[in-house]
């Protein structure tokens, strides 16, 4: 299978060339004013020589070019609407790719905003940003760079699940990323508020509208709208439309889009109350320290600079917090009835959990700064929907808090999403083509969730807008996939949040390797670039010669053995190799580095990547094996056009979902919620049926057509045979 | 990597004269999206004005696709020579690859002289060569590496080995090479003894050595998808197998008697109880106290204690099935045929005073516990010269060796004789490495003069248990039934017995759950992290799904919500 797939992927880069070369008008633009572009060319070009032949093109574009301008209109090969953590992956991915591209925010200063949670990372969320860094993406470097505080979580819970979490500036934050986007060759931002989709001919996207009645042309659209579709926000029983606090939602785009039979429906979600830090009490509070060795997102050590870190402090709900609100039930949106759309069960309001969870007596509350230079706090686990009158009183019952001022009080937002069972897994609409959804309006939460869709919503808008294939990760190459594969097949009702465990192989998709799963993937789409691939490779080349050492180095008694035995609490026997010693429980490269039996050469994570593959091999090669076993069945690929009405061997209910969501694989059909397995087995049995027959007829008709042209191959012969006849 | 789905870029590649056909006769004023161009590249007209290839084109047809899509599947460049997991782009074409084997022949009925085990996939051949030795070793045979290399449709007679090189039973091993198969993959065929116990211990052999059992159906199955089958056949095998199925899946506890079915999903239950535990903590680090590992310990045991039950159970069941075959061997005249009629309540054998009055092997039924017991009375074991003694006395050796359990008579009156000793060691040499238990009974007891207890606690430590009976009065006889049930592990087994039925599938899949149990004991026993557990509890909880015809993760996490109190 490997091999196969080797020379599938041989072929297929190959195609690229070509096929742009054999599309020369369709794509006039980029030529003459895209110089990334022809950076990345260069990279293609060395290793496909026959590339240089294309030069003639480039001078047609140019002319195409110069009439489009006459015409006065905005043309571009992707337009990304929203500038929130989605928006900046694709706009970014899709503008290193070389598409000319076009970001449409409602406000610029609020490019890359954090409304809720200053923080990046976290348990399952950390693994999408190593990811999406893995990739090329950008979300890594800038949360390295603006961090106040870091901490790795479940350090002891084994390698799967280990997690990075930042508190991160939000200024800064905001600022950094504006300006990598602003700095980004290919790509233009412009304010504007787009309430329609331009359509072509074929259901395909055209282009979008804005509120001020300018039209901006495209091939591939992307919408990452977040929570500004018809948001709308409330403190108590008041409510203002609005996409967050101080920002008007954005109106209109919902119905175009139902117009177009998009299915919508409404979410809700809440962020807490900001005091000011100078009003609290820190004495009587836990502190929580960053860790003392830094790690980091991006595996890019150009962004591994260190700053001082900023202490987080822990309080927690009291006797009196449950009694207000207890008291006060009445007055949430949620209890008192007036706001329906579902929230996050794993980010629930202060309300809300005290009611569900009645038996415990106490919640943690952390409090988190927002920046080193302003005296917001955030105090996460906190968010309510009390009217406001009653948010400075509760905050008070909180031990710190008992004379706190409120900066901002806390609110919940409701906005328009549309269910991903609309798109595909490369995010494309099912509908209309060219047409993508990204983050929040796909609904899911979370920066990390919203970045990971970005980049590939950014990466499949250039490469369609250039005519290439999409790229899809499946479910089980990363948590990417997983999340996407989640998005488009499971019915989902409430806020989407990654978690580990809904991976079913999270073994194999590690922080540690996300590099080694990615990277490579991220080079052949063109987002790695020759200075990236070169640390990439030589740290790979460093971690397998490692191994190799540890291998064939063997020690006999002396200390290391007798620590060894010591922590272990087994014996070590005579000639042991240092990988069987890191084998043994308790054991890791520190021991071996104390010893002097350490490879100083490594970094510090290198280590850890090695002391994971040498440690954990058998665990890993046996969810390896789980793994080809299971995705031989999974990845069988369903045809589009099927009438799951018209199969009677299915369950109703199967026969209803799977004609919703219209999965693509066997594999999604499997997780469609309602589809049992004895449904996928009938559903199996009647695609093979199905190929049967088709196969059948296509036999018959080769026959036939076989049988046409050799009479017409004859004729030919005895043509020629005359013409040649005639010329001698 | 990337996987291409589409040759569609390759074959326009392959036509440089499309380049000028296009800028010759199609000049867009406005570039118009991918689709459409490209669909303009294959209509009717061009093809009319310039020849295509006849042939027909690898397209299909733009207006029902859209885009080509590339895949990509999980790969870490790490992990190289454990191989890479993809799918590739073959696997319509290839829709097995585990190799499957079952008993082919009916079950259940009176055995028939010949059963068989059918083996079916691309390893089929080496699996039945790592369990099947051929009699005549050909040149460059090895069985340790499975090289077997048999010619298609040629017999070959051997014995069939499990996974510590004991022979199980002799067999004809019947290669049939893909394509000339009843599945159109390689398939050999174990042709065995008929009974029962000879064709499972065969299957489980060939399971050991890396065969998967075959759901119902699934060679037929195999041989649909593999166009074996024509395709009127295949709407009747689609009916066929979708029935089947809907069976195994969510049927195949609730068509069987609720005992097994509660177990196994209170097993589960337990198991995604635990992960509920463990997952939560691993999702929502800070909010979660401490787990308790001694209760975890308590439960996982519990729950492997559960599964062992089960799994007596099936073999319970397979005793009720097949019944147990006892063997009463001894010198002449130590009250074998007594013992027989005094337990049998009969007067089966004849008795009499004169040694070797048994000459051929007489049987007699009674029921233990509810078990089917077949009694075999032998010829006394000697050296003789009477022509049919000395056959009833080769019956009786063979006979003892076809037992489950033999009972090793002796007379308290006699004491152990050096025949004894010779006649033991002679069962013994027989039964080679094969441990057939042994009961050792000191009959006669009534007669005996008190001073037989040393040779008895000495000759003793040979025998699985002894007894002491006197085949006159019936006593000891209730001992002795008592003895032969906990050797046969049937002790554990409640008075009325769990009346449901194990079949091997379910075998199969509660092997599997407590094999997860025992890893996951050392996985906690050994200090490996929290993540680790949920390993080898997710299989076991997947191995008792497959009975039930569940699925599991999503179940877990809505445990998580409705039970704990996270998120922030």
């Amino acid at each position: 299978m490997s091999i196969l797939s080797v020379h599938l992927s041989r072929l297929t880069r190959h195609h690229f060339p070509f096929s742009s070369l054999l599309f020369p008008s369709s794509r006039p633009y980029y030529h003459a004013c895209a110089p990334s572009r022809r950076n990345l060319r260069f990279s293609v070009i060395k290793r496909f020589p026959f590339r240089c032949i294309c030069s003639f093109p480039a001078t047609n574009s140019i002319a195409d070019r110069n009439r489009n301008v006459e015409v006065g209109e905005e043309k571009y090969d992707v337009i990304v609407v929203g500038g929130g953590h989605a928006g900046c992956e694709a706009a970014l991915a899709s503008a290193r790719l070389g598409a000319k591209t076009l970001l449409l925010t409602l406000n610029i200063d609020r490019i890359a905003w954090q409304p809720c949670n200053p923080a990046v990372g976290g348990l399952a969320k950390s693994q999408l940003v190593h990811e999406v860094d893995a990739l090329g993406g950008e979300i890594g470097k800038v949360a390295d760079r603006c961090y106040l505080q870091k901490r790795v979580l479940n350090v002891s819970r084994g390698p799967a699940v280990r997690a990075l979490r930042a508190q991160t500036d939000k200024r800064e934050y905001a600022m950094q990323m504006k300006n990598v986007v602003e700095s980004t060759p290919n790509l233009s931002i412009r304010e504007a508020m787009v309430t329609d989709i331009l359509l072509g001919k074929n259901d395909n996207v055209e282009g979008v509208c804005t509120f001020f009645g300018m039209n901006f042309y495209a091939p591939a659209v992307i919408l990452t709208t977040g929570t500004f579709m018809s948001g709308k926000i409330w403190v108590g029983r008041t409510s203002m439309p609005a996409g967050r606090a101080g920002e008007s939602a954005s109106h209109g785009l919902t119905e175009n889009l139902q117009r177009l039979g998009f299915e919508s429906d409404r979410l809700k979600t809440g962020t807490p109350a900001r005091v000011d830090c100078r009003t609290v009490d820190f004495s009587v509070l836990e502190p929580q320290l960053g860790d003392e060795e830094v790690s980091w997102f991006s595996f890019d050590p150009d962004f591994h600079i260190e700053k001082e870190q900023m202490c987080c402090y822990l309080t927690r709900t009291t006797k009196s917090t449950h009694q207000l609100i207890k008291d006060n039930l009445h007055e949430t949106p949620t209890y008192g009835g007036w706001v329906e759309a579902k929230g996050p069960r794993y980010c629930p309001s202060i309300e809300d959990k005290i009611v569900r969870f009645q038996d415990k007596e106490s919640h943690q509350i952390f409090l988190e700064p927002e920046g080193r230079t302003v005296p917001e706090l955030y105090v996460q686990g906190f968010s309510t929907g009390l009217p406001e009158r009653l948010q400075l009183p509760l905050l008070r019952t909180l031990p710190g808090l008992e004379n706190c001022s409120m900066l901002r009080p806390a609110y919940a937002v409701e906005y328009d999403y549309l269910p991903a069972h609309q798109c595909s897994r490369s995010l494309m609409t099912k509908k209309i083509d060219g047409l993508f959804f990204s983050g929040q309006i796909n609904g899911t939460t979370g920066y990390e969730e919203a970045a990971a869709q970005g980049i590939i919503s950014g990466i499949n808008a250039a490469r369609h807008s250039d005519g290439k294939p999409l790229i899809v990760l499946e479910r089980e190459s990363s948590y990417i996939g997983t999340l996407i594969d989640d998005l488009v097949t499971k019915d989902l009702r409430e806020p989407y949040r990654m978690l580990t465990s809904r991976s079913e192989h999270r073994l194999l998709l590690r922080s540690d390797n996300a590099d080694s799963r990615l990277t490579p993937l991220g080079r052949e789409i063109g987002l790695i670039d020759d200075r990236r691939w070169k640390i990439y490779q030589d740290k790979q080349a460093r971690i397998s010669d490692e191994k190799k050492r540890l291998k064939t180095v063997r020690i006999s008694g002396g200390d290391l053995a007798a620590d060894v035995s010591h922590f272990s609490g087994q014996p070590v026997k005579e000639s042991s190799t240092l990988e069987s010693l890191l084998k043994k429980p308790h054991i890791e490269y520190k021991l071996l580095d104390k010893h002097g039996f350490g490879n100083e050469m490594l970094s510090r994570t290198e280590k850890e990547c090695v002391e994971i593959d040498i440690k954990y091999e058998g665990f890993i090669i046996r969810q390896r094996n789980q793994l080809q076993q299971m995705v031989h069945q999974q990845h069988r690929r369903l045809p589009e056009d099927l009438d799951y009405y018209a199969m009677t061997t299915l369950s109703l209910e199967a026969r209803e979902k799977l004609s919703k969501v219209r999965p693509q694989t066997i594999g999604q059909a499997s997780r469609v919620g309602g589809v049992s397995p004895a449904d996928i087995t009938a559903l199996m049995i009647i695609l093979e049926t199905k190929r049967r027959k088709a196969q059948e007829v296509r036999r018959h008709q080769i026959r036939a057509s076989v049988m046409v042209d050799t009479v017409e191959n004859l004729s030919d012969t005895l043509t020629e045979a005359v013409g040649t006849h005639k010329c001698g | 990597m990337i996987i291409s789905e589409n040759s569609h870029t390759a074959t326009m590649a392959l036509l440089p004269s499309f380049r000028t056909i296009i800028t010759r006769f199609y000049r867009p004023t406005k570039p118009p999206p991918q689709l459409i161009f490209s669909s303009l590249l294959f209509p009717k007209k061009l093809s009319s004005l310039f020849p295509l290839p006849p042939k027909p084109q690898p397209l299909k047809p733009l207006a029902s696709t859209r885009q080509e899509t590339s895949f990509v599947s999980n790969r870490d460049e790490r992990l190289v020579g454990l191989g890479s997991v993809n799918d590739g782009g073959s696997i319509e074409t290839q829709s097995s690859t585990s190799t499957i084997a079952a008993i082919v022949t009916s079950l259940g009925g009176p055995p028939a002289a010949v059963g068989i085990v059918r083996l079916s996939g691309p390893n089929a051949v080496d699996i039945a060569g790592r369990v099947f030795s051929p009699a005549k070793k050909k040149k460059g045979f090895d069985s340790g590496s499975g090289s077997w290399k048999p010619k298609s449709h040629i017999v070959e007679y051997g014995v069939v080995l499990d996974s510590q090189g004991n022979v199980v039973d002799e067999v004809l091993a019947v290669p049939m090479l893909a394509p000339k198969s009843y599945t159109r993959e390689d398939v050999v065929e174990l042709q065995c003894h008929g009974s029962e116990v000879c064709l499972r211990r065969v299957l489980k052999a060939c399971l050991e050595a890396g065969a998967r059992l075959a759901e119902p159906g699934e060679f037929t199955l195999r041989a649909f998808l593999n166009g074996r089958l024509d395709l009127s056949q295949a709407e009747n095998v689609g009916k066929l197998i979708s029935a089947k199925s809907v069976a195994a899946a969510d049927a195949a506890l609730a068509g069987m008697q609720g005992g097994f079915s509660t177990l196994v999903r209170s097993l589960r239950g337990q198991c995604i109880e635990l992960l509920t535990e463990i997952e939560a903590r691993l999702d929502f680090e800070d909010e979660m106290p401490p787990l308790d590992v001694n209760i975890i310990m308590d439960s996982i045991h519990a729950m492997s204690q559960d599964v062992e039950h089960a799994l007596e159970t099936a073999n319970y069941d397979k005793l009720l099935q097949s019944g147990l075959q006892i063997a009463i061997v001894g010198r002449p005249n130590v009250g074998k045929s007594s013992l027989l009629n005094a337990w049998s309540k009969s007067e089966r054998a004849i008795v009499t005073e004169i040694a070797g009055t048994t000459r051929d092997v007489v049987e007699a039924s009674v029921s233990v516990a509810g078990v089917a017991v077949t009694l075999l009375d032998t010829a006394g074991i000697r050296e003789t010269d009477d022509i049919v003694e000395k056959i009833g006395v080769e019956r009786s050796e063979a006979v003892a060796m076809g037992a489950d359990v033999i009972i090793m008579t002796v007379s308290a009156i006699d004491g152990w004789t050096l025949e004894d000793t010779k006649l033991v060691e002679r069962i013994r040499s027989n039964m080679g490495s094969a441990s057939i238990p042994m009961i050792l009974v000191i009959n006669k007891i009534d007669c005996a003069s008190s001073a037989c207890s040393d040779w008895v606690n000495r000759e003793a430590k040979l025998f699985s248990k002894h007894v002491f009976t006197c085949a006159i009065t019936g006593q000891g006889i209730h001992d002795l039934e008592k003895s032969i049930l906990e050797i046969v592990g049937l002790d554990k087994i409640p008075a009325g017995g769990r009346r449901w039925t194990v079949n091997q599938r379910q075998c199969e899949q509660l092997m599997r759950a407590k094999e997860a149990l025992v890893r996951l004991k050392s996985t906690i026993e050994e200090e490996l992290p929290l993540d680790f557990w949920t390993i080898d509890l997710k299989e076991a909880a997947l191995a008792l799904g497959q009975i039930s015809g569940d699925d599991i993760s999503e179940e877990i996490l809505s445990n998580i919500f409705g039970k704990f109190c996270i998120g922030k």
